[in-house]
């Protein structure tokens, strides 16, 4: 397309888009008729913007809400008796929307205001030395999930990949709930207890994998200080559990093994972590066949051949993210 | 009736007789007197005399402190996660190291500088916690009086001014965690700081004066989410400034907070 690809070979940083791109580029109509007027030919200098023609795609007066308070799936007191409607009332309405309400105060006109959430934890963690709101970033990501996590009338048992990566990684559904319960005791203070997909790599140059084998991806049960999640691991999170006390103390007061096993049996949706499940290895898969061809084009480059790469780097759009279930 | 030497009990139990033990038999022993019948029920064996840490009792009644502290809080609170930490730690105490240590003592070496052991949560919080319960009073707060306002004013400025920046402090905590007023030695002026978890100014040194359990369950059930109720409450209503007072009183035995008396000559 003569226009993407003008702005493609030149690779400057157009204003106006969100996203810098040297693959493709998101071009709306207003653009593309701006980019057809001018020469297509390669210019030094970046392209002014031209007045926009419809008025909405000026850059809008920063959103005082970045982030919504995201509704929950099912009312206060679907979770009964397992978790009361008050503890739910207050944990949605108090905990929940002070986390968001906080994290918008702070990011409200910088340039985090854009980014997804998962991105936003990612970057403010900032490999352990924590910007000020990724605290609230996080247990906003966090809660969300959790919320998802619990269904009314939850419980049962898992099926298909899920139980069979269980029951190869842990033996059985009994021996998963005790190491959960095991990790809830143990830690010490406020935190989250996950089940987590565990896939990737370290990330550091040399961790290459002698004897790579199908179960170097697998589930783990992971506890979490505070605000942290295991998305900063590079984990893929499939259920979480709070185990700040507010979350169990009005139902449960200090018994948190009960609110655990309570959880289990009665609250959590294996299908939603199913679905997880899928997602996380689907992701996991393509990333690391992703980094397989990159490794490969870099051998190439090394061996100076001339090879024509072809980028089969997916788009943005292309890419599968995590969904979000409407309702 | 053979006369009896007083013999000294074998405290140590090692059972072996010396050479200047005098024997005595096992019939004119038993009659002398029964009261100290030092007889071992396994003979030749040590004893060894055991020591763990119990459970102290705040010292007023658990529904003293309403209404600005439910009876039920306290229960819960007192009951089951103080006891709980006791429990742990006397466990651990089974096979750690540092048995015999006091409390104290154990808190300041297993901080370990920063890379606490595995006897630093429960140790720790048995000691905040005790030192929690002993700084609340039934009809506390108000104001403190004498050499103590002097002290908070010399280093606050106001009192006013002392209980917002302890407010302050304890909202400014994430998750669970203490707030604390307490003696700076090398500095010798007082002052506030929270602290994560389980920690109190005893790790850096200093002199804990008062301390504020800021974690959820020491107000959830009765304040919910509303953390300045709880600590204004307790700076209003709760705080014992006559623990605080003789807390500093000790305290002055290890830095020394007046003006020097220099003897006139």
């Amino acid at each position: 397309m003569q226009p993407a690809t003008a702005c493609a070979s030149s690779g400057l940083t157009i204003p106006w888009l969100r996203r810098c791109s040297s693959l493709r580029v998101k071009c709306s109509t207003s653009q593309r008729a701006h980019c057809a007027s001018t020469s297509t030919a390669d210019t030094a200098e970046p392209i002014e913007p031209i007045e926009p023609i419809d008025p909405i795609e000026t850059d809008p007066e920063p959103d005082p809400e970045p982030f919504k308070l995201k509704p929950l799936p099912y009312p206060f007191n679907a979770l009964e008796p397992h978790m009361s409607k008050e503890t739910v009332e207050y944990h949605w309405e108090r905990h929940h929307r002070g986390h968001v309400d906080s994290l918008n105060a702070i990011i409200q006109g910088t340039e985090f205001a854009e980014m997804e959430l998962e991105n936003m934890v990612l970057t403010s963690y900032n490999e352990g030395n924590p910007l000020p709101f990724f605290v609230h970033a996080s247990q906003v990501w966090n809660h969300d999930f959790f919320w998802e996590t619990m269904k009314p009338g939850g419980g049962g048992n898992p099926s298909n990949v899920l139980k069979y990566l269980i029951e190869r990684d842990f033996g059985s559904l009994d021996e998963l709930a005790k190491e959960i319960q095991n990790a809830a005791l143990t830690q010490f203070g406020s935190g989250w207890v996950w089940l987590a997909y565990k896939a990737h790599r370290l990330g550091v140059g040399n961790d290459i994998n002698p004897r790579p084998s199908k179960k170097d991806k697998r589930l783990v049960v992971v506890k979490t200080p505070n605000a942290v999640s295991p998305l900063v691991w590079d984990y893929y999170p499939l259920l979480a559990i709070d185990v700040w006390e507010h979350a169990y103390y009005m139902d449960y007061e200090n018994r948190r093994g009960d609110y655990v096993s309570v959880f289990l049996d009665k609250l959590i949706s294996w299908d939603v972590v199913s679905d997880r499940l899928k997602n996380a290895m689907f992701r996991a898969s393509k990333r690391e066949k992703m980094e397989k061809r990159e490794m490969l084009l870099d051998k190439m480059k090394e061996a100076k051949l001339r090879v024509k790469a072809v980028d089969l780097r997916p788009t943005p759009k292309a890419r599968p993210k995590m969904k979000r279930r409407q309702y | 009736m053979v006369l009896q030497l007083v013999m000294a009990p074998n405290w140590c139990g090692c059972g072996v007789a010396s050479a200047n033990s005098t024997k005595i038999s096992t019939n004119a022993f038993k009659m002398s007197s029964n009261r100290f019948n030092f007889s071992k029920p396994y003979p030749g064996r040590a004893y060894r005399v055991t020591a763990y840490y119990s459970l102290t009792t705040p010292p007023y009644e658990l529904d003293a402190l309403e209404p600005y502290m439910s009876k039920r809080t306290v229960e819960i609170h007192w009951g089951k996660h103080h006891n709980e930490h006791v429990e742990r730690l006397n466990k651990h105490l089974k096979t750690s190291a540092f048995y015999g240590h006091t409390l104290e003592e154990m808190v300041k070496a297993t901080y370990n500088n920063g890379s606490p052991l595995v006897e630093f949560n429960d140790s720790s919080s048995v000691w905040s916690h005790d030192f929690f319960w002993e700084s609340m009073q039934p009809n506390g707060g108000s104001m403190p009086k004498g050499g103590v306002l002097d002290q908070i004013e010399k280093d606050f400025g106001t009192f006013t001014n002392f209980k917002d920046e302890f407010t302050f402090a304890a909202l400014s905590i994430f998750g669970p965690g203490w707030v604390w007023l307490y003696l700076k030695k090398n500095e010798r002026k007082l002052a506030v700081a929270p602290t994560q978890n389980a920690i109190s100014p005893l790790v850096w040194g200093d002199i804990p004066i008062i301390g504020l359990d800021m974690w959820e369950h020491a107000y959830y059930l009765d304040y919910k989410d509303d953390r300045s109720a709880y600590v204004n409450n307790f700076l209003d209503h709760l705080v014992s400034w006559h623990s605080v007072m003789v807390r500093m009183m000790r305290a002055e035995a290890f830095v020394n907070l007046g003006k020097p008396k220099i003897p006139v000559a």
